[in-house]
């Protein structure tokens, strides 16, 4: 664990815990941006470019957007006045500790299971597309797939009804 | 650093490689292990000086093109010929007091301008100005360069949410709904170099566009479909950086300036800066896809510096930019976003198709014919059915005739 791991851990966790702790509505979805922009460094950190600059392009330049849009489409940016937290957050609270923990123990598992890599292994982004296009080609169409019938879907949502308009 | 064999040590080599054999130079100064992060530093300074620089010069000119276009003189009165004028407009953004609004978000209003400039300057890191003249030379550089450009929308949106203005916020709204819907196309656009060149780094690119048949370059816009999508990449980047016909964000007619209504002195001078400095980095990128990046057109230019190649192309592409706002009037927003959905997407897509078709198609003559005839066909047929329901007709003029 370098000194820049923790320095882009503290940064990415300040931005989530702003985007949930903050009373202005924008400003969460502003920190939510810091946080996925920390993301985004730490697979870089990790030497993952295709999935760091992936993160930034589609978190940082779709996701975001599309969050402060429905913001600013749906209702005002103040909070109401008898704030954001719902009655039950402990029981919030109690699960998302459950499953991080799940998580984590997950995680220091399969570390303890694989074997050590002896050096960093060097994947290049033509190795990542031949790997999607190769053996997880499936997977892929499906979530194309998938995308393609919620584009239409939106479309259907937003077209004009022309017989009950009038 | 340059492995070169000292018999390649002519002239017209060291004045390609000043730029390089000058950063080694100064670096060669220090002990060993700070020399890469002196390069790098040093680089970024280079990036800093010389954009800016020609951000001052481009807006001159500008202001001189659009006026000659326009049968006035443009700013003719600070220095020779005016060209002092961008000396006269800085010192005057700097001393101009920075009003912030009184109901603004001061922390969003303050970080917009600074989060726009510095994503906008990011992108400057992977291109390749010149033969070895790349500051970093990413795997991904090309999706690095894109991702950078996706975080200008938020700033946008920041500057115009911030200021607490309905003009600023309505301009915002436009910009990002705009640059939303052509990144697409343009990203696809991209997709179609990538599938040629078979990598994203932009280095390679270059190399991939550098040969010569006889004396004609091999760059990617002399193919039928780098022709299409250079096409749409330059309509594409047009209305990415907001310049006419696709400024309804600024649309001074209607919501005063869009989202910098609200902003003065050196904060609107950053804007300005950031708006400019993204139509350099997105012609820089579009020479690099498809005009062949620091490449001569023939090939006895070589002797010609690279990076002179490099940055005459940017310029030129600049001219093109400052020539459509002094030809082209504003679009609508409808017209603007049915273009971008039922034209320029289907459009692309097609492209795509054709690229894949050229790739596999093979060497000859038979390729440029089929993928030359689908475009070319599609292209008529769309322009067609699309034209159809419009009856378009000489125009009636109400009240002038």
């Amino acid at each position: 664990m370098s000194p820049v791991f923790y320095v882009l851990a503290v940064f990415t966790v300040a931005g989530g815990l702003a985007a949930v702790l903050l009373k202005n509505t924008v400003h969460c979805a502003l920190a939510l941006t810091v946080a996925f922009a920390g993301l985004a460094l730490l697979f870089l950190n990790l030497d993952a470019q295709f999935v760091g600059f992936a993160q930034i392009l589609i978190y940082i330049g779709a996701v975001a957007i599309l969050v402060v849009f429905a913001i600013l489409l749906t209702r005002g940016t103040e909070t109401p006045p008898t704030g954001v937290f719902s009655h039950s957050w402990f029981v919030g609270l109690v699960i998302a500790a459950g499953v991080f923990s799940v998580l984590g123990w997950a995680v220091l598992q399969s570390a303890r299971n694989l074997p050590q890599e002896p050096a960093v292994p060097s994947v290049t982004v033509h190795d990542i597309g031949v790997a999607l296009l190769g053996r997880y080609v499936l997977p892929l169409e499906i979530v194309a797939l998938l995308l393609t019938s919620a584009t239409i879907g939106a479309v259907i949502v937003a077209m004009h009804e022309k017989g009950r308009a009038q | 650093m340059l492995a070169t064999p000292a018999s390649t040590l002519s002239v017209p080599f060291i004045v390609d490689q000043v730029f390089v054999l000058f950063k080694d130079w100064l670096v060669s100064f220090l002990p060993t292990s700070w020399r890469p992060a002196a390069g790098i530093v040093l680089g970024v300074i280079g990036i800093v000086c010389v954009y800016p620089g020609l951000f001052a010069l481009t807006t001159v000119f500008e202001r001189k093109g659009l006026g000659r276009m326009q049968n006035r003189y443009g700013p003719n009165r600070v220095g020779p010929y005016g060209f002092f004028q961008p000396v006269a407009d800085g010192i005057k953004s700097l001393t101009k007091e920075d009003i912030i609004p009184f109901d603004a978000d001061a922390v969003v209003h303050f970080l917009a301008p600074l989060t726009l400039v510095v994503t906008v300057f990011m992108g400057f890191a992977v291109l390749p100005m010149g033969r070895n003249m790349v500051l970093v030379n990413l795997d991904a550089g090309l999706l690095f360069f894109f991702s950078m450009s996706a975080a200008t929308e938020l700033s946008v949106f920041m500057a115009g949410w911030s200021s607490r203005n309905k003009y600023s916020l309505l301009g915002a709204m436009r910009a990002v709904a705009q640059m939303i819907s052509y990144e697409v196309p343009l990203l696809l656009t991209t997709v179609a170099v990538v599938m040629i060149a078979g990598s994203l780094s932009l280095p390679k690119i270059v190399e991939a566009q550098s040969g010569y048949t006889g004396w004609f370059p091999h760059w990617y816009i002399f193919t039928p479909w780098g022709l299409a999508s250079f096409l749409i990449f330059a309509i594409a980047a047009t209305a990415e950086t907001n310049r006419s016909p696709f400024d309804l964000p600024e649309g001074e007619s209607e919501i005063v300036a869009g989202y910098h209504t609200e902003y003065s002195g050196f904060k609107f001078a950053l804007f300005f800066l950031g708006e400019y400095v993204a139509m350099f980095s997105i012609s820089g990128i579009g020479v690099t896809l498809f005009l062949g990046g620091w490449s001569a057109p023939l090939p006895f230019l070589n002797v010609v510096p690279s990076w002179l190649w490099f940055f005459s192309k940017v310029m030129l592409s600049i001219f093109v930019f400052i020539w459509m706002r002094g030809t082209l009037p504003r679009l609508r927003q409808d017209q603007l976003m049915n273009f971008a959905w039922k034209f320029v997407l289907p459009f692309t897509l097609l492209n795509l198709g054709v690229t894949a078709l050229w790739r596999f198609m093979g060497e000859g003559w038979a390729r440029w014919v089929v993928s030359s005839i689908i475009l070319a066909g599609v292209y008529v047929l769309m322009g067609r059915v699309g034209m159809f329901k419009k009856h378009f007709g000489p125009r009636s003029y109400r009240y002038a005739e």
